[in-house]
């Protein structure tokens, strides 16, 4: 269980990170808070020739609201965002999914651009940043490039990111109701089946390689069978597809009396 | 040493220089380099909480650190929250309800519900399972902990200190 041996480099400029990364190719891999890539790499899932800390790059740790959009920078931790009153107010889906996620010694470390560059199926930000139509921000040598987050997740652990690419932000739109679900066996599991809502997009996770999005039609009943038609959940070691999809369907109504019952 | 690097850090107040290889995680560092072996290893892929340690005054799990990421970091660990007496009433606590058996969770557990401690609220049963949610104990079954944890905090607010 002990990480086979790399390189490390901590640039202090976007410039040089991305200099770096063009130099090393596919050896490097971007370290941020390293809640999954400090596992993977002691359970020598990957071995990278050297990582990168981009820890020390200035202004990435900043959660800006500029009134129409919340930007959060990919440095932003969990804990940053979970104590944030201003994605409490702007950004109401991502203060809620935030205790879903892990524990408290890991939301200290773990970041927001660290979460979406990984794409797990089962994490909670992918999903809700589609949920809320947010715009991923890259950066690479010729500049900055900016996606849509529903382009930007393309199945398991893939993104839109290319070689040589830093994710450096996510755009959130501020305002409307949401609602933010997630089934586990024990506090902190990776979900069983989740679901992150923001006004008629449902979004489900850990329902398949990449984030679902149900819309929701006039009725629950439609939106259920709409629902029903589109998952097709894999199964874990404890539930099979077939209980995922019921899971799934109970969420649903349960995010339907919350988003038409508040205001 | 493979790609080693000079780092320099706190450790309980006290400044240590080291070379280390980038590989190396916090918590062996710690244990390996510096004697500190009151941080436990149990998973080493963040999941027990053994290895809970508290850099620049948040806790983290010291297996997904790198030694080299607490370059110029401030941390601290069981050794040093003992001697300076701040986990002395966790500590009397956690003794006097039993809430330990084997004691191979309890520095972390011990560094976890410090953390809670320190935030100044009067959290519900509840709210001490969720903050301690990472940290697992074999032995117990909890129930004892959340006891010595909930008596402390209480007795935090009686006294005025919290």
């Amino acid at each position: 269980m002990k990480a086979p041996s790399f390189a490390y480099a901590k640039p202090r400029t976007l410039a040089e990170a991305l200099e770096l990364l063009a130099r090393h190719g596919e050896g490097a891999r971007i370290l941020a808070g390293g809640q999954s890539l400090i596992p993977s790499l002691n359970m020598r899932l990957s071995s990278p020739e050297i990582l990168i800390d981009i820890t020390g790059l200035p202004g990435l740790n900043e959660i800006r609201s500029s009134g129409k959009s919340v930007k959060i920078g990919a440095l932003v931790t969990h804990s940053q965002i979970e104590k944030s009153a201003e994605i409490k107010k702007h950004v109401p889906l991502l203060a809620q999914a935030v205790p879903h996620i892990a524990h408290a010694a890991i939301r200290n470390r773990g970041t927001l651009g660290g979460s979406l560059a990984l794409a797990d199926p089962a994490a909670e930000y992918p999903a809700c940043a589609v949920a809320l139509q947010a715009t991923i921000v890259i950066s690479n040598t010729k500049g900055e490039r900016r996606v849509k987050a529903e382009n930007f997740f393309q199945g398991l652990f893939e993104t839109d990111l290319k070689q040589g690419e830093i994710l450096t932000a996510a755009e959130f739109p501020s305002g409307g109701k949401s609602a933010f679900l997630e089934l586990t066996r024990r506090h902190g599991d990776y979900a069983i089946i989740g679901l992150a809502a923001h006004e008629s997009r449902c979004v489900f996770f850990n329902a398949g390689p990449r984030p679902v999005l149900v819309s929701m039609r006039k009725s629950l009943d439609e939106t259920k069978a709409a629902a029903m038609k589109e998952l097709d959940p894999p199964a874990d070691l404890y539930n099979s597809s077939a209980t995922k999809k019921h899971l799934a369907g109970v969420l649903l109504e349960r995010a339907w009396t919350t988003l038409s019952t508040s205001h | 040493m493979d790609h080693a690097l000079d780092i320099t850090l706190s450790v309980n107040g006290v400044q240590v220089s080291r070379r280390v290889a980038p590989r190396v995680h916090l918590v062996d560092f710690l244990r390996d380099e510096l004697g500190l072996t009151g941080s436990h290893i149990g998973c080493e892929h963040g999941v027990c909480g053994a290895c809970t340690v508290r850099v620049n005054g948040e806790i983290v799990r010291g297996c997904l650190m790198l030694a080299v990421q607490a370059d110029g970091c401030n941390v601290e660990t069981i050794e040093g929250i003992s001697d300076s007496g701040e986990a002395r009433d966790l500590q009397k606590a956690f003794h006097e309800k039993n809430a330990l058996q084997c004691g191979f969770c309890t520095p972390g557990m011990l560094m976890a519900a410090q953390d809670l401690v320190l935030k100044n609220i009067k959290p519900t049963r509840e709210e001490i399972r969720e903050h301690i949610s990472g940290n697992y104990c074999r032995c117990t079954g909890y129930q004892a902990i959340v006891d010595a944890i909930e008596e402390v905090i209480q007795a935090e607010v009686v006294h005025g200190k919290g």
